[in-house]
């Protein structure tokens, strides 16, 4: 990254990150609020959201902390909301599979549902992905969250109404906005239809958090068994 | 240690694993078959969309409404601004004297 080329990398990646950062704070200090009800320190909720660094699990993960459950409970839940990382890890590997061992291994660490995102979206405009550019989209993202769950936890008590202020619903919000994004995608209607239907089935019936990875595979098997799209084709032209 | 720090470092380690695990296993495969292909591009989508739908069960009103605004407001905007549409159209209505 001391090269020219890897700071104009890093600074064009960190430039897409201001609207990122804003549309997730209210989840950093949602986390960190809802830790601190939960009965977490603001050093241990600020601790998690820097070593796990997973939105929805973190706060998956506080809640049945708060309930009580066991702590192999609380930690298998986590990895059942994580599992969807499989996929991406799987995914991004096609991406960043040249770079050396150990960036690889930071730039996993760091593969959260955004920079999943952005990753895909940099290689769908053609562009091979550089070390410099995922660190500037990543460590702007990294660093706040931190720091948002430190003050939500400090300061979450002066929150009275979460309710009024839709605190509960801002997450799906913000998902559906991602999922819109990828409507260009072969089979994206056929997938999001499969990944609805499988994933309230399993939320009624099995119950969370397994509707994320009962869901989540009902839409990529459909997408993997529906006719190959033409680009996927191997040798014909 | 207490046990929430060892909750906290199992998890990381969990979380680390599903980050990883996927493109080693993958990195196994010297080409990936097609099928497979059209199954991770489908990921992002599949995965992102069973944080919506099941939440969408449990709402009433002013959620669906949020929800519709969101998805009609993504097909001509950014994420941003398609965000706070669905929020500001929440909170509007959860705040109605109704």
């Amino acid at each position: 990254m001391s090269t020219g080329s890897g700071k104009a990398e890093f600074w064009r990646g960190a430039r897409s990150t201001p609207t990122m950062i804003i549309a997730i704070a209210p989840f950093g200090l949602l986390f960190g609020a809802l830790a601190a009800d939960n009965g977490f320190s603001v050093v241990e909720a600020t601790l998690m959201s820097a070593l796990v660094y997973g939105g929805a699990s973190q706060i998956v993960g506080v809640e049945l902390f708060g309930q009580r459950a066991a702590p192999w409970m609380i930690v298998l839940s986590i990895f059942i909301v994580n599992t969807r990382s499989i996929l991406y890890s799987a995914a991004a590997g096609r991406l960043i599979g040249s770079w050396p061992t150990a960036r690889k291994a930071l730039a996993f660490f760091l593969l959260v549902d955004l920079q999943y995102a952005e990753s895909e979206r940099e290689a769908e405009g053609g562009r091979r992905l550089t070390f410099a550019w995922y660190m500037g989209v990543a460590l702007p993202i990294y660093l706040t969250w931190i720091a948002e769950a430190a003050i939500g936890a400090a300061f979450g008590r002066l929150i009275t109404d979460p309710h009024a202020l839709g605190l509960d619903f801002l997450v799906p919000i913000y998902f559906l906005s991602l999922v819109m994004g990828f409507r260009r995608r072969a089979n994206w209607l056929p997938v999001v239809a499969a990944s609805s239907v499988g994933s309230m089935l399993a939320y009624v019936t099995v119950g969370s958090p397994w509707h994320v990875t009962i869901g989540g595979l009902a839409g990529i098997l459909l997408a993997a068994a529906m006719p190959v799209p033409r680009y996927a084709e191997p040798g014909r032209g | 240690m207490s046990t929430t720090l060892w909750i906290i470092l199992a998890a990381a380690a969990v979380t680390y694993l599903a980050r990883i695990m996927g493109h080693l296993v993958l990195s196994r495969f010297a080409r990936v078959p097609p099928r497979v292909q059209a199954g991770l591009d489908a990921v992002p989508a599949a995965v992102l969309t069973t944080l919506v739908a099941p939440a969408a069960l449990d709402g009433g009103l002013a959620e669906l409404a949020a929800l519709v605004v969101t998805a009609l407001v993504a097909l001509r905007s950014g994420a941003l601004v398609t965000f706070v549409a669905g929020a500001a159209v929440l909170i509007a209505l959860r705040n109605l004297p109704v």
